[in-house]
């Protein structure tokens, strides 16, 4: 098979080669961190050191975190099960946050950022006890959300907040005008909120695996899944060992290397510069608010995403439209339509993720294979030397 | 086999006690890891990413999966539903059926046996206006189908019986079970999380509307199991997490592509492997026991003997203190009951629920064999046994009163 470009980073990245041996081991030892003799007492401490590795990285203490079986039971696991009457989440959330039954949707302006004065309102029109729910970055438009705001205002209303950081740790922010991308923060104290949902195989670990982790580790958590008293009886199940381990290998990872979100920002910069300098129709969506440094969401206005996702592909270019929970429906992504992009942007839409593998090949591949089709439907292209 | 051979570290040659764990968890077979491995890195792609060929491939692979899991149960693979394990399999089932049909039906009937997350799961849904019957066994662990056809009633929605027992292994009547239920039209949800590749089994002979399937109980990864959901007729569920529509909406988020390989791979090797697995796990089951029987009085097999299966015995070792057994047996990798509740020191409700007294069930021991299990194994593990209730029986004062003839249990105890 020739070469093949994976510009797909935010719907799963490979798990890095660490963590794969770290999974291995594992996988061949008998031992059920449940069972009192030493096998089981092995397979209990391997988990626990994991759980230190995750709590490490966001700053909570090691029993605030709850093992789930990915991002979307750990957003399901705290918005079921908080206890909370009313559910106030941004319209920009991911499926797994915006479906669950009940919540109040909070609008988001045109570049995709929460509508603070709008949640605010919300939060003052009811005094019932409520969970906000915002994520830190966007999985289609990398748009960052003020989540330390939001806590503020939630806070002051007797609200708990909870963040979907399932695209955050190991990703750099870059801020409106920064020239640089600072790591973007994952802590529970800087973020200030009450809980924060995790996802594995976003950060280099593997898929089927995340956590949902509370600031206060006593807060009593409505289980979902009710059985053995596993993960201090907040999840039932015999824990998911191997991909547990191999996601506190990748949290350890990410804790030492800085350069791969800088190596992403860089490609990913130089991939949004080219576009706008060889393809002056393209838009580039949320180009004006601090963005997530690896994610660039560009529309070819009046193509449809479908057509150039597919004429990628043929290219060897893996991207996608949207995230990949939808990416079976056709028709425009509800991030886009929340704000309120014209449908000739938001139905042109594609993404483009970059990550710790990415090389300057990967962006080269997209551009040549993107002008190319450009050009096919009549955009003015300018050559590569010309645009520079 | 060079399963067993690259996986004879489980034994005593690595200094590790010998493992006869096998209903707790067992190790993944070196040939399931080797198929899951490369899911994680050149093969990574999201298998719900439909616009490249990084999805489309992972999207084939869980596919062989689910076919894989269906084949070993007779079930059509669109029936298969991935999920994270038995525990959510049987929550998902229970609760999706009883919050599905509320309108109608409101009654749920199960067994004092099940597993502690069928019973959990029960007992909320008590909490939330649902009757449950939680029906006794018999002495030898069996469900009573009499008693089992009177408790069903035009309002019962689902009747949940496991399949085999994660205790004392005894296999439970399901085909029988399926066809009760059928004709009392309530829907047949049985746990198979410890039957799925140890005896056959078949969803259409058996009338089985939803089963649960496990992965760490067949040699497959921690973190995977399946629900069975019959299309014909069709069982619907309300689902207990929303978000993505994945598994046809009844089960949103990602699938963990080498998870769902590895219990796809798991049921193939256990289709094509069980009916030999069985008969050489049935001649060490025969050989612990007699090797046992031979040089212990008084031990007692708890469950039924014929209904079994073969990776399982679990037998009460009379006149012996509990944990000073599990003491003096350290070399041994057992349990005194599930792991769930390994923790806890209340002796076992399974064994309670067979008519054990507090004393009897306090002292059994669980031992599961498997795949990689060994005749020397089986030979250790009888000497290793023989020798701790010897020794303890020595110190028992009640031990020696038995063997003066003396009835305990006739004993005017004292009070102070």
């Amino acid at each position: 098979m020739s070469r093949l470009a994976y510009l797909d980073y935010n719907a799963g990245a490979p798990a890095r080669t660490e963590v794969v041996a770290a999974m291995a081991e594992v996988l061949a030892e008998p031992g059920n961190p449940s069972s009192v003799h030493a096998a089981g007492r092995r397979a209990r401490a391997r988990l626990e050191a994991a759980r230190v590795a995750i709590a490490e990285m966001v700053g909570a203490v090691p029993a605030g975190v709850v093992f789930t079986s990915g991002g979307t039971e750990a957003n399901n696991l705290v918005l079921r099960g908080c206890g909370r009457a009313r559910l106030m989440v941004s319209a920009v959330e991911h499926a797994s946050v915006r479906e669950v039954p009940g919540v109040e949707i909070v609008p988001v302006d045109g570049d995709g950022v929460v509508d603070l004065a709008a949640l605010e309102r919300m939060l003052a029109a009811d005094q019932a006890p409520a969970l906000v729910s915002l994520m830190l970055a966007n999985n289609e438009t990398g748009v960052i959300q003020p989540v330390a705001e939001a806590a503020r205002l939630a806070h002051a209303h007797g609200a708990l907040i909870h963040c979907d950081a399932a695209q955050g740790p190991g990703r750099q922010g870059v801020a409106l005008s920064g020239r640089h991308g600072v790591a973007l923060s994952v802590s529970l104290s800087h973020l200030d909120v009450d809980f924060l949902t995790l996802s594995a195989h976003k950060l280099g670990g593997p898929a089927g695996i995340g956590a949902l982790v509370a600031a206060n580790p006593d807060f009593s958590l409505a289980p979902i899944l009710l059985g053995g008293g596993q993960e201090r009886r907040r999840r039932a199940g015999t824990e998911s060992l191997a991909g547990i381990v191999g996601f506190g290998t990748a949290a350890r990872l990410i804790a030492g290397d800085g350069a791969a979100g800088e190596r992403a920002r860089e490609l990913r910069d130089r991939l949004e510069a080219a576009v706008k300098a060889r393809v002056p129709g393209a838009v580039v969506v949320g180009e004006a608010v601090a963005r997530l440094s690896n994610t660039s969401c560009v529309a070819l206005p009046g193509v449809p995403s479908q057509v150039q996702v597919m004429a990628l592909d043929l290219a060897a270019v893996a991207v996608s439209a949207g995230s990949a929970c939808s990416s079976g429906k056709v028709g425009e992504s509800a991030v886009l339509r929340a704000m309120g992009l014209p449908p000739n942007v938001a139905g042109s839409a594609i993404r483009v993720s970059l990550g710790w593998a990415s090389t300057e090949e990967d962006v080269e591949m997209f551009l040549s294979a993107w002008c190319d089709l450009a050009r096919r439907k009549g955009f003015e292209v300018r050559d590569a030397a010309q645009a520079a | 086999m060079t399963a067993v051979a690259k996986n004879n570290t489980i034994g005593r040659a690595s200094g590790q006690p010998i493992y006869l764990d096998y209903q707790a968890t067992t190790p993944c077979d070196p040939r399931v890891v080797e198929k899951m491995l490369p899911y994680f890195t050149e093969k990574f792609g999201n298998a719900h990413s439909r616009t490249h060929r990084y999805g489309w491939e992972a999207e084939e692979a869980v596919e062989v999966a689910r076919e894989q899991i269906a084949a070993i149960i007779g079930a059509d693979s669109k029936e298969i539903i991935f999920t994270s394990g038995a525990t959510e399999s049987n929550n998902l089932a229970i609760k999706g059926v009883a919050h599905f049909y509320k309108d109608k039906k409101n009654h749920i009937v199960t067994v004092v046996t099940e597993h502690k997350c069928v019973l959990d799961t029960c007992r909320h849904l008590e909490q939330e206006g649902f009757t449950v019957t939680y029906l006794p066994v018999q002495a030898n662990g069996l469900v009573d189908l009499a008693e089992l056809e009177a408790a069903i009633t035009d309002r019962t929605a689902i009747v949940s019986v496991m399949g085999v027992n994660n205790e004392i292994g005894v296999i439970q009547p399901l085909a029988e079970i399926g066809a009760l239920c059928r004709k009392k039209g309530a829907f047949f949800h049985t746990d198979c999380a410890q039957a799925v590749g140890k005896l056959p089994i078949d969803v259409n002979a058996m009338n089985i509307d939803l089963m649960s399937i496990s992965g760490h109980k067949i040699y497959g990864p921690k973190g995977i199991g399946a629900l069975y959901v019959r299309r014909r007729p069709r069982v619907r569920l309300v689902p207990l997490i929303n978000g993505g529509g994945q598994e046809r909406g009844m089960r949103s988020g990602t699938l963990a592509t080498p998870l769902c390989v590895g219990l796809g791979e798991a049921c193939a090797i256990a289709k094509a492997e069980m009916g030999a697995e069985a008969e050489r796990l049935r001649r060490l089951q025969a050989r612990l026991l007699g090797g046992l029987k031979q040089r212990l009085a008084e031990i007692y097999v708890n469950g039924d003997m014929d209904s079994r299966i073969p990776g399982n015995l679990n037998i009460s070792f009379a006149f012996v203190e509990g944990e000073g057994l599990m003491m003096g047996i350290k070399d041994l990798a057992v349990s005194s009951g599930s792991a769930c509740t390994s923790a806890s020191l209340e002796p076992s409700y399974v064994l309670r629920a067979l008519g054990l007294d507090a004393e009897m069930a306090h002292t059994s021991i669980r031992f599961g064999l498997g795949r990689f299990t060994t005749d020397e194994d089986i030979e250790y593990a009888i000497d290793h046994v023989t020798q701790a209730v010897e020794h303890l029986r020595a110190m028992s004062p009640l031990w020696d009163m038995h063997q003066e003839g003396i009835d305990i249990k006739s004993i005017q105890w004292a009070e102070h």
